[in-house]
């Protein structure tokens, strides 16, 4: 804990950066138009002369811009602050690190909370649906705001291992590497159908009211039960065997409804955190776009274009809800286009939330990948 | 790393090797074949390894590999994209051997197989003599910790080429003390293989 802190980049503040400014509307997948839009974004370690050590990481499903370092009124650090860091998997004494909300976020980043200049109300359902393309082109406006054409690396897991994908999809051209990590190049349909769960979860309560409850009271029994359905499949059976196993809350069974196991407490406390920071209709937004995400065949590198993008992909054995043969998949579709890519399947038991947790394996792989890649090779590949 | 301090069979397949050539080795275990490869004969390399633990060895040399078993097969592999694909000391531990080496030849130009020999005469005398399953400098396990799932001599080896019209181009026979020149077959410990579809 001691040496956590000792690497830590200390306090850090979120920025905003504004654009897409009427006329000047940011055009979506789905043919509507949105602008103004605001990004939330942190950035730790500074940019270099040659503007080539920038990295920028891209949160999954629940994460937001401050993934490192501490606020000041915070105790805990950024939900990625055991990787980021001086000394850390990325180093940020070498690095320039980027992360910012997603559009449709509710952490600072333009989504349907946000205020819809037209009506002087928040957007709700009248915010457009969002692809995790449109995340993308929303991130390159920050970046080109930073004055950075060229990325040397967009990493991130889960839904940001998607835009990890979308990114090199997108812009090929501007990514150096690309580590998506417990990611798939679409969701199948059981990941769809959990992701419906969610939805109709949050639309079932009475207070969700067709997303017009800003002011009002929020819908937040329904969201909690779609963060606990989440928390589930991000663990595997043996993590919450090891984590909970059959324990009880008191000395003995209460013979009513009440919260009798470690486990259900578990998923109470974390879900009735989760509703406070969380906006249900930017919930329903986000798993929307990652159902709608789909770079399988020739989407993600089109057959006529080469690219020099080097990639790292990383899975994990005992996660179920975005398996190991689907990262496998990204690498065939990378290999058959002959780019560059290494794969390892991680073993650990923690399912998905491995990729916030296998902190020393992770860091082992991407250091040196980083490292090789930003200080030039020694070996040359195919 | 120099060259003399690398494995016999590594020294071998890495003089048969031309450089620049387009490499895919199999197993490549932590990647000192292919490193050396890489750096010394500007080989364009790539590597498929079990392992975790290699995949991280592989990572730190900067080589780009795939953690997974050779027995799926290489589908993602175009035909004919690798002037070199190497199967050293993994043939004999993959399930179904004829269809890895089948894809190993759809993929590569040119095939190096390298496998223990089990016709090798210790192993003949140990089993012979003392009754037991052969353990020698190749084949160093026992009967039940061995991760070999195939046991064969180079002239089984010989004779599946014949059967599967496969043309052998060269030969290596690795005995105790350098090249083993005369009946390979019963002086040889280890025995590596060029070969090419027919």
């Amino acid at each position: 804990m001691e040496d956590k802190k000792v690497n830590s980049i200390g306090l850090v503040d979120t920025k905003y950066f504004t654009f897409a400014e009427p006329p000047n509307e940011l055009l979506l997948d789905g043919k509507q138009k949105l602008g103004p839009i605001t990004l939330a974004y942190e950035t730790y370690g500074s940019l270099n002369a040659d503007k080539s050590n920038a990295v920028l990481i891209c949160h999954a499903l629940s994460g937001d811009a401050h993934a490192a370092g501490f606020h000041s009124q915070d105790k805990s650090p950024g939900w990625w602050d055991s990787m980021i860091g001086p000394g850390k998997a990325f180093d940020t004494s070498k690095y320039f690190v980027i992360c910012s909300n997603c559009l449709g976020g509710c952490k600072g980043s333009t989504g349907p909370w946000s205020i819809n200049p037209k009506t002087d109300k928040p957007y709700a359902l009248d915010f457009p649906i969002l692809t995790i393309a449109d995340m993308v082109d929303a991130q390159k406006h920050l970046i080109d705001h930073l004055g950075i054409s060229k990325l040397l690396c967009v990493v991130g897991g889960s839904m940001g291992g998607m835009q990890v994908l979308q990114w090199v999809a997108s812009y090929p051209d501007t990514v150096k590497c690309a580590i998506p990590i417990a990611t798939t190049l679409k969701h199948s349909p059981q990941q769809i159908a959990f992701d419906e769960v969610g939805r109709q979860a949050v639309m079932a309560d009475l207070d969700w009211r067709e997303g017009n409850y800003y002011g009002l009271s929020k819908p937040e029994r329904g969201l909690a039960i779609a963060r606990m359905i989440g928390h589930i499949t991000y663990m595997s059976d043996q993590s919450m065997e090891d984590k909970f196993s059959r324990r009880l809350k008191e000395k003995d069974y209460s013979f009513r409804f009440t919260t009798d196991f470690e486990v259900e407490g578990y998923l109470k406390y974390r879900s009735d955190n989760f509703v406070k920071r969380f906006d249900a209709n930017s919930y329903l937004y986000i798993t929307k776009a990652m159902d709608y995400f789909d770079l399988s065949q020739d989407r993600l590198i089109p057959s006529d274009r080469a690219i020099d993008t080097r990639f790292l992909v990383i899975a994990f054995h005992s996660d179920w809800l975005y398996p190991c043969y689907q990262s496998q998949e990204i690498v065939r579709q990378l290999k058959t286009k002959r780019v560059d890519a290494t794969y390892c399947e991680i073993k650990s038991t923690y399912g998905h939330d491995a990729f916030l947790l296998e902190i020393e394996e992770e860091t082992h792989l991407i250091k040196h990948f980083l490292d090789k890649t930003f200080l030039g090779y020694d070996v040359k590949r195919l | 790393m120099t060259f003399d301090s690398i494995r016999a069979d590594f020294r071998i397949i890495y003089k048969i090797i031309e450089p620049g050539s387009r490499v895919l080795d199999l197993g490549c275990g932590n990647g000192e074949l292919i490193y050396f490869l890489a750096r010394e004969k500007n080989a364009k390399v790539q590597g498929i390894e079990l392992s975790e633990n290699a995949i991280y060895r592989c990572v730190e040399k900067g080589l780009s590999v795939f953690h997974s078993d050779i027995d799926s097969g290489l589908i993602e592999y175009p035909s004919q994209s690798f002037d070199y694909v190497i199967l050293n000391q993994s043939m004999q531990e993959v399930k179904k051997v004829d269809f890895v080496i089948s894809e190993a030849l759809r993929v590569g130009k040119k095939v190096i197989v390298g496998f223990p020999n089990f016709a090798y005469w210790r192993a003949r005398f140990r089993l012979f003599f003392a009754g037991k399953s052969p353990v020698t400098e190749s084949l160093p396990y026992r009967w039940y910790n061995t991760p070999n799932l195939h046991f064969l001599s180079t002239t089984d080896f010989l004779d599946f080429c014949k059967d599967s019209d496969i043309k052998i181009l060269d030969v290596y026979y690795l005995g105790r003390r350098g090249i083993a020149k005369i009946l390979p077959n019963f002086f040889s410990l280890n025995a590596i293989f060029v070969i090419t579809k027919s």
